[in-house]
Formats: C-alpha cells, sequence, structure tokens
C-alpha cells in the first residue's frame, strides 16, 4: 500500500511536467488550430538559456556590433516598410515596437544576470541596498528569479520572432503547410542546438542547487516522500492553470483570443486584430514552456538539446487525451499520462520497455470511445 | 517562378556546377592512397559529440599524445603516423557511416574505436568486410570481438568486470541483496546485468529486483526505485553510463534509499560527480586506472597529459580512463604495424594477435585466443566528490 501510494506520487510529479508543457501545446492549438510541434523545442531552449544564464555564461553585455545590427536592422526595416512599400509609419511602428520592447529588456536582463551571480562585481550602492531592502530569507531566491525571467524573457521573444517568420507568411494557405513548418523548427532549433557554436550535443549538468532545498524532501508521511521539487512544480503547474483561465476568461485579450478561436475571419471584421492576438498567444505559450524548461531542468539537472523530443511529444498526447483546446483537459491528461506510465513501470515485468505503448493504447482507446479526447467538444470556452 | 528564367532552366544552372564539382572532388581523392602518401592514416571513430561525449574527446586526446610522442621518436616503418577522427555524435548508424568514409575515402590502414560497445558492433562488421584490422580502446561487451578475426580490444571484458565487482561487494563490503537497474537498449548495459546476475548467484548472494529503463530517453527512475525500496537492497547496481548514473542516484537519495549504488566502467566521467552531486558519495564502480594508481607509467601518462590538456579554467584536465585506454590502444596498434613490417590488413591483424605483455600505460596487455585484452582492473570510490583508488586486481 505504502509503495502504491509512493507510486502514485511518483506518477503525480511525471504528469505535472507534462501538464505544464501540454497546456502551453492547447493554447496554441485552441488559438490556430495548428500543432506547433516547435513547443516542446522552445522548452528545451528555456532550459539551455536557464542554463547559461545560472551558470554566468551570459555575456556581461552584448557586442556593439551586435547593438548596431540589431538597431540598424529595426530603422531599415522601418524605412523600407514606409517608404519602399508604401505602409503607413503607424502600421510600421506598431511592427517594430514589440522587438525594439525586447531589445530594450535585455539590456538590464543580461547586465543583471551576470552581476547578480557574480554579487561582487557589483556597485557598492547596489549590494548594500540589496542586503538592506530583502529580508535574508529571500535574498537566496533572488538569483533562481531572475534566471526563471531571463529565460521566460528569451523564449517569448523567440515565440514571437517564429511566429512572426514561420507561420505567420503562410497563415491564410493551407494548413497542412504550417504543420510541416511547425516540424521544420522543430528540426532546426534540435539540430541547430547540438551545433558546437550554439549549445553542443553534450549533456550539461544543470545547477539546480541554486534553488535553496531543490532536492530536500518537503514532508514524509507513512514513509512517502513528497520532495520539494514536485510540490513546486505541481503548485506551478496549477497557478499557471488558473492565470491562464483568467486571462482567456476575464480581460479583453482574452475576449479577443476566444473571438479569433471561435471565427477567425469574422472576428476580424468585427474590429480584433488578429495579428496581435496570434502574436500574443505565441508570446504567452513560448513563456509557459520556459518555465515547464526551468523547472523540468530543477528537476532533471541534466541538459541537452534533444531534451524537449519526448517530454513535447508526451506533452502533446496528454493534450490531445484531454480534448486538444481545452486547458484544464491538458492537465487532467499529462497527470492520467503520468501515472499510468510510471504504474506500468512499477507493476508491469519490464515495465520500462513499454510504458509508452500501454500510455499510447489507452490513449487510442479513450479517443475511439470520446473522438475529441476526455473533455473536448461540449465545452464552449473554448482557448 | 516568375523570374523571365523557366524552371527547368534554372534547376540546370544550379545543378550542372553541382554535379562537377562533386565527380571533380571524388576522383581527386581517389589518387590519393596508402601506398604512396608519405605517412600511415590511422582512422579512429569517436564520440565527439553526443550523450557519452566525454567518452570520445578523452579517448581522443589520449590517441593525439600517443600520436606526437611516436611521431617524435621517429614513426613507424620510417613513416609518421597520421590520426583521422571523426565524430559518430554517440549514434550507432552514424559510427557505422564514418567507418565507411574512414575505409574509402581516406584508406586507413587500421581503425581504432569505440568506446561503447554498441557502437563498436555496430561499425565492426564494415571494418571486417573490409579487411581493415580494428582495435578498440574501451568497449568491454564480448560480443565486439566474435563479429570477426580482424576485431580487437585493448581492455578487459564485461564478465572479468561484473565478477570483480560482486567479489568486491560480498567479500569486502560484506553485502548479499543486491537490486539491479539496467539500459535495456544498450549491448552493454545489458550483457554487464546478465554477468552480474550470474557471479553474484554463483558466490551465494541474492538478486531481489532487477529492473530496466530506456537508455538517451528515460530522466524519471522514480518508479523502478520507488519499487527497489520495496525490495530493501543492501545495493544498488546500475549497469549503465554516466549519463543516467548521477540522476539515478540523486533520485534515489530523494526517495530515502541510502544504500550505495555499485557500477562499472560506463560511470568514469566527471559528469557522474557534476549531475550526481552529494548523491553519488559512497557508491563505487570498476574502471580500467585510477590517476591515484602508485604506478611510475602511471604517473608519466598523466603528467605528460595534464601538461597538454587544459580544462576551461586552466587548471589541467586529469586523464580519466578513456584517455589512457586511446593512448595504450594508440600505441599498441602502431607497435603491431612496426611489428607487421607493412600496412597490409592480414599482416597487421596477425601483428596484433601475437600481442604478448605490451607494456601499456595502464598495465601490461596481452591478447588471448578471442582478441581480447588480459589487463589489470581497479576499483574506485566516490568520496567527497571525488573519484578514489581503492584497489587493483590481476586478472
Amino acid at each position: 500500500m505504502q509503495e502504491f501510494l509512493q507510486q502514485l506520487i511518483n506518477g503525480l510529479s511525471v504528469g505535472s511536467i507534462y501538464a505544464l508543457i501540454a497546456v502551453g501545446y492547447t493554447m496554441v492549438y485552441g488559438v490556430l488550430q495548428l500543432i506547433n510541434f516547435a513547443h516542446g523545442d522552445v522548452f528545451m531552449v528555456g532550459a539551455m538559456v536557464a542554463l547559461y544564464a545560472a551558470t554566468g555564461r551570459v555575456p556581461p553585455s552584448m557586442p556593439w556590433w551586435l547593438h548596431g545590427l540589431i538597431v540598424g536592422g529595426l530603422g531599415a526595416w522601418f524605412l523600407i516598410a514606409w517608404l519602399v512599400a508604401g505602409r503607413s509609419p503607424q502600421r510600421c511602428l506598431r511592427t517594430i515596437l514589440p522587438l525594439a520592447a525586447m531589445y530594450l529588456l535585455s539590456v538590464p536582463l543580461l547586465w543583471g544576470v551576470y552581476r547578480l551571480w557574480r554579487p561582487s562585481s557589483l556597485p557598492a550602492w547596489m549590494q548594500s541596498s540589496f542586503t538592506m531592502l530583502t529580508p535574508a530569507f529571500l535574498r537566496p531566491w533572488v538569483p533562481p528569479l531572475f534566471v526563471l525571467l531571463v529565460s521566460l524573457a528569451a523564449c517569448g521573444a523567440l515565440g514571437f520572432i517564429i511566429e512572426r517568420l514561420a507561420y505567420r507568411p503562410l497563415r491564410n494557405r493551407p494548413r497542412i503547410n504550417s504543420l510541416i513548418t511547425a516540424i521544420g523548427i522543430s528540426l532546426l532549433l534540435e539540430y541547430g542546438g547540438q551545433n558546437p557554436l550554439v549549445f553542443g550535443a553534450t549533456p550539461q549538468a544543470f545547477p539546480a542547487e541554486m534553488v535553496p532545498g531543490i532536492h530536500e524532501s518537503l514532508f514524509k508521511v507513512y514513509g512517502i516522500t513528497v520532495s520539494r521539487v514536485d510540490a513546486m512544480v505541481l503548485a506551478t503547474t496549477l497557478l499557471l492553470m488558473l492565470v491562464l483561465s483568467w486571462i482567456v476568461l476575464k480581460t479583453r485579450t482574452g475576449l479577443a483570443l476566444r473571438a479569433v478561436s471561435f471565427r477567425f475571419d469574422t472576428a476580424s471584421l468585427m474590429g480584433v486584430d488578429v495579428d496581435r492576438v496570434i502574436g500574443f498567444t505565441f508570446v504567452l505559450g513560448s513563456t509557459l514552456a520556459a518555465a515547464a524548461g526551468f523547472l523540468y531542468a530543477e528537476k532533471y539537472p541534466e541538459v541537452q538539446p534533444l531534451m524537449g523530443l519526448f517530454p513535447g511529444i508526451k506533452a502533446f498526447v496528454a493534450a490531445v487525451f484531454g480534448g486538444i483546446g481545452n486547458i484544464a483537459g491538458a492537465v487532467v491528461g499529462a497527470l492520467v499520462l503520468g501515472m499510468v506510465e510510471v504504474l506500468v513501470v512499477g507493476y508491469l515485468p519490464n515495465g520500462s520497455q513499454y510504458k509508452e505503448a500501454v500510455a499510447f493504447v489507452i490513449l487510442i482507446a479513450i479517443l475511439l470511445v470520446k473522438p475529441s479526447g476526455l473533455f473536448g467538444k461540449h465545452v464552449i470556452e473554448k482557448v | 517562378m516568375h523570374m523571365g528564367v523557366k524552371p527547368l532552366r534554372s534547376v540546370c544552372l544550379f545543378i550542372v556546377p553541382v554535379v562537377v564539382v562533386a565527380l571533380l572532388a571524388t576522383f581527386g581523392c581517389n589518387k590519393q592512397d596508402a601506398t604512396t602518401s608519405a605517412d600511415i592514416p590511422i582512422g579512429h571513430f569517436a564520440s565527439l559529440t553526443g550523450d557519452t561525449a566525454t567518452f570520445g574527446v578523452s579517448a581522443n586526446e589520449g590517441i593525439l599524445l600517443a600520436q606526437d610522442e611516436i611521431n617524435a621518436k621517429g614513426g613507424v616503418l620510417g613513416k609518421k603516423v597520421r590520426v583521422i577522427t571523426q565524430d559518430d555524435r554517440s549514434q550507432p548508424d552514424e559510427a557505422k557511416t564514418v567507418v565507411n568514409k574512414l575505409i574509402t575515402q581516406d584508406h586507413v590502414v587500421a581503425l581504432l574505436g569505440e568506446i561503447a560497445s554498441s557502437r563498436s558492433i555496430a561499425a565492426a562488421p564494415v571494418a571486417q568486410d573490409a579487411q581493415v584490422p580494428m582495435l578498440s580502446p574501451g568497449s568491454t561487451n564480448p560480443k565486439v570481438t566474435q563479429i570477426g578475426d580482424y576485431i580487437f580490444r585493448a581492455c578487459f571484458i564485461d564478465p572479468f568486470q561484473a565478477k570483480v565487482m560482486a567479489e568486491f561487494a560480498m567479500d569486502n563490503l560484506k553485502l548479499k541483496r543486491f537490486a539491479i537497474l539496467y539500459p535495456a537498449n544498450s549491448d552493454y548495459g545489458v550483457g554487464f546485468k546478465d554477468y552480474f546476475k550470474q557471479a553474484v548467484t554463483k558466490a551465494g548472494g541474492e538478486i531481489v529486483a532487477e529492473l530496466g529503463y530506456t537508455e538517451k530517453s528515460d530522466v524519471d527512475f522514480r518508479g523502478q526505485l520507488t519499487k527497489i525500496k520495496a525490495a530493501n537492497p543492501d545495493a544498488i547496481f546500475v549497469s549503465g553510463y554516466y549519463t543516467e548514473a548521477g540522476l539515478i542516484a540523486e533520485q534515489a537519495r530523494e526517495l530515502g534509499i541510502t544504500v550505495p549504488l555499485l557500477g562499472g566502467d560506463g560511470w568514469d566521467s566527471d559528469q557522474t560527480l557534476k549531475i550526481g552531486k552529494d548523491a553519488v558519495n559512497g557508491c563505487y564502480f570498476t574502471n580500467h586506472y585510477s590517476p591515484d594508481q602508485d604506478s611510475p607509467q602511471v604517473k608519466a601518462f598523466v603528467a605528460a597529459y595534464e601538461q597538454r590538456y587544459k580544462n576551461q579554467d586552466g587548471t589541467p584536465k586529469v586523464p580519466d580512463a578513456m584517455a589512457i585506454l586511446g593512448y595504450d590502444a594508440m600505441r599498441l596498434l602502431c607497435d603491431a604495424v612496426q611489428r607487421a613490417g607493412s600496412t597490409d590488413g592480414p599482416k597487421i591483424r596477425d601483428a596484433l594477435a601475437a600481442t604478448k605483455d605490451f607494456p601499456g600505460a595502464a598495465g601490461a596487455i596481452t591478447i588471448d585466443k578471442d582478441r581480447n585484452a588480459q589487463k589489470p582492473i581497479v576499483v574506485i570510490k566516490i568520496e567527497d566528490g571525488k573519484f578514489k583508488f581503492v584497489t587493483s586486481i590481476n586478472p
């Protein structure tokens, strides 16, 4: 009994990671009916960026030529779009603004991460005010939170750029084009990331210990251990689910999102800025992937460019299982998938070799009975 | 295609030069031949990147060190030796491809590689068919050299390694009940596990649990470890590579399992320490050598290696077992070419097979009738985040 309960906890802990990734999958699908296969790889980039930020391998600032390239590129884009393509200056500015904001944000983030990892390099007044302003119990949490912030920002930017460059030009083409592009982006990130100049193919140890006491147990009852990292992952998943539901159901952007998801062209006729809504969806989905990547690396402290492959597939399955497009469904689907996998490993002989097979058989069985997934179809609030 | 050029024509404009260049390149390469070139090319296929990248990188560093030492002493048969290293990205299919390339395009006279048994087993048939002798520096699965009479190894095999670990655990550590966790998709892991099981049963011990995992894709082992915890063993034997060993140790400690983990030479990488951190303290594994060993050959090798190779932070890099295996394999191979007096495949093969008491840095090497090396083995304990030499055992 004790062993069985521990296995359930293990399943919950695996499932909550899948859930974190599945939520991003299902949200993008809900809006665009696009299966964003690159999601698992954005998740990988999130973990990688966190690794580089946490080990202080980010440069203290961008080199001058990169500043020049970004500012020059944005300026050139503006001028060409305005003077050559004949767009209105306001419209040009609107395209450039998010990119410019991302650029301006990256400067203090890079600086902050670099210095926080070497506190002695901070100016004296900053060190003293840091010590004064933050209570002692909060201080060790500042660096990991900053690392998380950098990873969120980087993946948000990446999501925006992917949507802008890869999906938007294909939006009015047959859906299969976008799907193949998504697979292409996924392969680009996986194999481009293996290049030694990017991340390199070698698995690297992630400094999980930056979060205080991450691998200690939160509590032990009746011989059952719940570790802090599991609790953290589960809590984050539930929190994100609530925040997402709030955004989707209670905000104006959420209303626009639902409108776009319901009828794409009608929404645009009604004055919804479809480009902006879709861009927002991708940024939100990618930041979710980054958060998942960070927590995943905290839990399994070993990162490499192919790490997004299996979790991505499992999360996709979980999203379909719960009814793709439905946030709560994705979470439930992921938790069920995690449980099934762990129980198969624990209770069937040689279970580890066919845990995926069993999980997929269950998926097929459910889809045969309920083709739209556990919570699909009849839920009106699609995201 | 609205640019005024017909599609077919534009395609032709692109394809023709490509084909011409490709043809020129192919014929240009064919002119080069081992017999006419000024040096002796030796191929090395290794995992320079990928899951087990430290294996390939270390072996390659050892091989290059040996290459330069041999060339400084006048080379082999009056010519310089030249090692051509190809990366197989830690993938068996890729190993086969690069070995094909080394044989057909670079015309190597002999091959060094691989460390991982799965990749040696994938590539060996290619070498065997082409009658190019292949010497594996560190593949310990017995199947590797059973592929053919051109395939050799410069290290001990898993039955020996498993027997030593089983006897060490039972006699020295006084352990009796073992749980096993093994990678079900690895030739090395499955073979090593089977030999360990046999050795334990023969010595009167007991296997209380035996569970598999999938190498390169599994990162969560809590399901298996919970099962193992319920079986209450004295130690857990993990027959996989360092990539998983650290994660397994960490998750075991999280679940409250405090017994030591035991492993083999697949653990030998500083990644075990980096990923496993405190969780791997108190664990043991068998290995080909230890830098702390009290032997003049080992000390000379460590000094030469540390002088040449540095870590990222500029400190001298301590050679791991794969480095010394690469070093010894390269020297053994060149010695065999010298003894053969020729770069002919069959002659090098016969010279390799006749190797007796070759003075390797990690101990004397004798090639037995199954083309395996008879060599001493060491047991290593992990203590305070470091590998500590415990004992050395002769075959």
